[in-house]
Formats: structure tokens, sequence, C-alpha cells
């Protein structure tokens, strides 16, 4: 088997908040001990309620942020030891689209300046007609080229920031929840646009969501995390889930269809402080399925070939 | 059953700028209205309307009737709307993060809405709160009464927005997406509560939402917005079951679904058009595939269909 594009091993992040002249600093995992590989040509999903740290492994996939503990290899190259130079040079064949199309473009910006943007930063002479062939490359006009982003709606400007992911034809994309503030309708544009993309320049995605349908209809594997740590790993997206807290963000999305209308069972309790986490299972306290060694020990990830971490697997 | 709140062809402007035509809906005591439609259709328009709350965007009723429990709200005094509102008509915001105020505790904020609409003393507000906090399923809810909203999780802060809205005990809800900024988890429990309330106390809900899973799980009708026209009404089942309006179609496939073949969710194309630029004829007509010359030409009126009604010169094409 060939090497993975991306293999994250023991990857961890803790953050530190407060502290003061009287107050004692508190800290917090956000990312815990994470390992994933994504092979070249794959989507793989990471999945996770607000506060899983979805957000805080993306950053870390790209060396945005410095991990605590761990190693990210990109094609071989161990991205946290390399020196500045080096990482810019290797930032070439990674990027990211954001979350909010709103903030992630400057509003001094035209849409010109912004595509060129990636060349400048690596120093690079813009090809002629570049411009018009990203804006081409996401379905929006060439004459928009020299519209700024107040003049654009959600969807023409989530565009724009994967025209500007794609600017130096790179390798591996990280997709930070990039449907996150659109309507339904443009959602499936984007997604189907993402789609159409990786499969004319051959991409690799990480695509973070807290949506588990839109991952199970857009990646080939799943990755769901709680609070800071990778409880499950689904090997296809139809796979059945095998860890409780998957069953229940299952469970808890709606189906257009009155006719499957059912029972609504939310998950009880709520999610525990990620300063203050309970010794054993992080979802322990809310988990009908919980015992006594559920609330004292940690459960690991298994080593199978559908990997879940809990004593009391479905 | 009673009709508890009704718009008669309402239309409402901002200015010179009109932003809703035509809008006719109407909710049952006991029954939860769905209001769909993407960002800028006008479900929110809608809200503030039905509420008597135009004045404070700028807006106005150029056409139509809202009528509240059969009373026409525009013959109402402002006085007597004021009253209306946290008594009859409980409103639940869209954002929990700013609908609470951040420096007072959560208690005074909840038993403020009984002491002023139920005339209720310091103590027996008190007791109610804590009870709301209760069937809110919020816990340790004497602790959350002291606590400040910061302390608190989105989801919490939305539970507290409800409970606020039910503090008057309303007859009317109406719900402004209420668990668009939340996590599904928590979306669950939010609609299940929402669902109890009407069911137990015999209230009335409008729920705007852009949700159509969250509109099959627990409306009993819903009204189609598009482009600041109804486009579609009618009972939950049959329009989910064969749309009769190309957009509510549309809308229904927005959504991933299990078993869906990889690149069969496309999405609607192009935009919702600005009310300052809208297209001649059926406002849908930019981006429906069943679009042909009438329809860029006169605007379809709203029409009985089934069991309830559809703006389209090609009713049920799409099904």
């Amino acid at each position: 088997m060939t090497e993975p594009l991306i293999l994250i091993e023991a990857l961890s992040k803790r953050f530190q908040s407060g502290g003061g002249l009287f107050a004692r600093p508190r800290a917090m995992m956000a990312v815990r001990d994470v390992s994933l590989s994504v092979g070249r040509g794959e989507v793989v999903g990471v999945v996770g309620e607000s506060g899983c740290g979805k957000s805080t492994l993306a950053r870390l996939v790209l060396r945005l942020i410095e991990p605590t503990a761990g190693t990210v290899r990109f094609d071989g190259t161990d991205l946290t030891g390399l020196p500045p130079a080096a990482l810019r040079r290797m930032r070439r064949r990674m990027a990211m689209v954001f979350q909010d199309p709103y903030s992630s473009l400057d509003p001094r910006y035209t849409l010109t300046d912004v595509l060129s943007e990636p060349y400048r930063v690596q120093g690079e002479p813009l090809p002629t007609g570049r411009v018009a062939e990203m804006l081409g490359a996401v379905g929006l006009p060439e004459a928009m080229a020299t519209s700024h982003p107040h003049q654009l709606s959600g969807g023409q400007r989530q565009r724009v920031g994967i025209a500007r992911a794609l600017a130096l034809a790179p390798d591996f994309v990280v997709l930070d929840e990039p449907t996150a503030s659109l309507d339904v309708s443009i959602q499936a544009q984007i997604i189907a646009l993402l789609s159409d993309l990786r499969d004319r320049l051959g991409l690799t995605y990480l695509f973070i969501s807290h949506d588990l349908g839109l991952v199970r209809y857009f990646c080939n594997r799943i990755v769901v995390m709680y609070l800071g740590a990778v409880v499950e790993v689904l090997p296809a997206a139809t796979a059945t889930p095998r860890h409780p807290y998957t069953q229940a963000l299952i469970a808890s999305g709606f189906v257009p269809d009155p006719a499957a209308r059912r029972a609504i069972v939310p998950v009880a309790g709520e999610v525990p402080s990620p300063f203050n986490l309970p010794p054993g299972c992080a979802f322990a306290g809310r988990c009908p399925r919980a015992t006594d060694q559920c609330r004292t020990t940690r459960p690991a990830l298994s080593d199978e070939a559908h990997p879940v971490a809990c004593f009391h697997p479905i | 059953m009673s009709t508890l709140l009704q718009l008669e062809s309402v239309g409402v402007s901002i200015g010179t700028v009109a932003l809703l035509e035509g809008i006719s809906l109407s909710v049952e005591r006991g029954q939860i209205l769905g209001l769909v439609g993407e960002s800028g259709s006008g479900k929110s328009l809608t809200a503030l309307a039905a509420m008597g709350l135009l004045p404070l965007i700028g807006g106005r009723i150029t056409t139509g009737q809202v009528r509240f429990d059969g009373q026409d709200m525009a013959a109402m005094t402002e006085a007597q709307r004021r009253a209306l509102r946290g008594r009859r008509i409980g409103f639940v915001t869209q954002n929990p993060m700013t609908a609470l105020d951040p420096v007072q505790r959560i208690g005074a904020q909840v038993d403020i809405v009984s002491r002023l609409h139920l005339g209720l003393s310091w103590q027996a507000a008190r007791a109610r709160t804590l009870d709301l906090l209760t069937q809110m399923r919020i816990p340790e809810p004497a602790a959350v009464a002291e606590a400040y909203p910061h302390q608190l999780s989105g989801g919490m802060k939305q539970r507290i927005v409800i409970a606020m809205a039910l503090a008057g005990d309303p007859d009317l809800i109406i719900a402004d997406e209420p668990t668009t900024a939340l996590d599904v988890t928590v979306q669950a429990q939010i609609i299940q509560i929402l669902g109890q309330i009407v069911r137990e106390r015999g209230a009335a809900l409008l729920l705007i939402t852009h949700d159509m899973g969250v509109v099959a799980q627990i409306c009993d009708r819903v009204a189609v917005l598009y482009a600041g026209r109804l486009a579609e009404e009618g009972p939950v089942g049959p329009i989910f079951a064969a749309p009769a309006h190309p957009y509510t179609r549309a809308l229904i496939g927005c959504i991933p679904q299990e078993g869906m073949a990889k690149g069969s969710l496309r999405g609607i194309p192009g935009a919702v058009p600005s009310a300052l630029a809208m297209p001649s004829g059926c406002r849908f007509n930019p981006r429906c595939p069943h679009a042909s010359a009438i329809c860029c030409e006169t605007a379809p009126s709203f029409a009985p269909f089934g069991a309830g009604g559809v703006a389209c010169h090609h009713a049920g094409v799409a099904s």
C-alpha cells in the first residue's frame, strides 16, 4: 500500500485560558491524541458538535496553529518539524476553505486581488488569464473580477473562497464547514461544485462539518469526534454506527418525510465542560449504555476495520 | 378548532419597496404551521407583521389584514398590541446569544414577564420561573436562575428564551428559526419541547425554519414563501408526498438523505432575487426547470390545490 497523503499521529492541542494575578489558568485539551490518515483522492469527513475540536484539528493539519504533541506527515514530510521557509513552499500543495465567507475575504480587495494573493505570497508571477480561469472554474462570470466581496451573495463569496484555495493547484484541501452559513439550496450547489472539482482536479479533501447527513452524502470515510477525541471511524459512508454517540447524532437528524415521523428521543444531559472532563468516557454521562467501567476508565479507539472507542459498542 | 392568527392577503413595504405581497396564512389552536423559504424570502418579515412590530424596522402593512383571535390588529391601539405581545403572543427569536440581557441574571429576566403580564408577585413569579425552567428540562433550575447568560451554553440559553416566551402563558407562539444556531442533538431537544407545548397547552405555533426536515417532523401544515410571495401552502403529508410547486420540490431535494446517489444533490441554481430587481411574471421563473413563456409574463395567482393552495402556472407538473 502506498503511503497516504496525510498521516496524522497522536496529535494533541492544549489550550490555556484565563490566569492573572490571582486566578490560576485553566487548561483544556481541544484535540486529544488523534491519529488519522487520508489517502490520495479520498474525501474524509470529520463530524461532531460545537466544541468537539474539529476546527482545531483542521488548523493543526495545515499547521496554522502549532500542536502540543504529535506529528502530521504530508506526502512523507513531517510538517511539524519544518522550518518556516520550507513550510511555505509546502503550503502551495495544501489549502483551506473557511467557514464564514463574510469574514474570510478582505472587504477592500477586488476579486482579482483576492485570487492573486496566493501568488504574491509565494513570490510567483500571476499567469495571464489565470483570474478569469479560476472564476470560470467555480462558476462565476469573468466580469466579476473587479467586484468587491460586498457586491456578492453568500454563495458567490464561498465560490471565491474555493477559487482562492485552488489558485496554486494544491493536492489537498481542508474544508472547514464551507456551507454552514449558507441556505440549503446554496449548500447543495457548493457541495456539487466541490464534488465536480475533486473529480476534475484529482483533489483530496478533509471535510469538517457538524451535519452527519451531509458528511454521509459527501465523504468516503467519516471520523466522529466528541470533546476532542475520536470516538468512531466509519469506514464507509453507509456503515452502521457502533458508538452510542454516533447513533444519537443520526437519531437527532430529521428526515424530510412526514411518513418517517417518529418519537424524538433526545440525548439526555449536557455536554461536560472541556475544562473539567470526567475521568472515564466523555460521553458516559449522557449514554444509555454506560456502566461503572465507562465512568472511571477512558476507552481507547479500537484497532479494527471499523474503529470505535467504546466498552459497549452497538 | 378555532383560528388564532390569520393573515389575509397581507402586503408589506419598507419605504417604497414592496417586500411581501398577498400573504394569506392561518394558524389554528393546537396546530403547528411551518413557514419555510430561503434567506430573503420574507419569513421573518411575516413574523414581524403578525406581531404588529413592523414599525420597529420602518415597515408598514400596505394591503390586507392581520387578525389575532378575530380582532383586526391594525384597529388596536399600540397599548393594546403591546399588552398582547408577551401575554397572548410569545416570541422566540433566532439568536439566543443576543436575546438575553448579558448583565441581568436569568431568573430576573424570566420573572419580569409573568410579573408584567400576569401581575404576579415577586415570589409567585419566581416560583413560576423555576417551574418553567424545570419544564424546559434545565438541570438545577434554582442555580441557573442565579446565573448570567454567558455562563450557559447555547442550547440552555435557547431554552431560557422559550421559557420567557411561555411565561405569559401565550395562546400563540411565534418561533423564528429557534434551532438554527444550535447543534443537532440540542435541536432535537428544543423541537421536542416545542411540540409538547402545543399538544399539552393547546397553543398554536408558527414555526419559521429553513429546514424541511424539521417541518416534516413536527408541523401540521406548511407555507412555502419565495421572494415575498406565497408559493404553496397545505397539510404536510400531501405536500411532501407530491409537492405541487417546483420550488417546494427543489427545497425538499436539497437535503442530503441516506441512500441518495452521489451527484444527485444539485441544489437550486441561481439565487433569491433582490427586492429591487424582481423578475417579471412568476418570481421563481429564472431558477425553475419547468418555466415556460407564460411564467415570464404573468404572475400566477394563488389558487386552491388539493387540501391547500399553490401559485404556479404548471402546478403539479413537478411531482
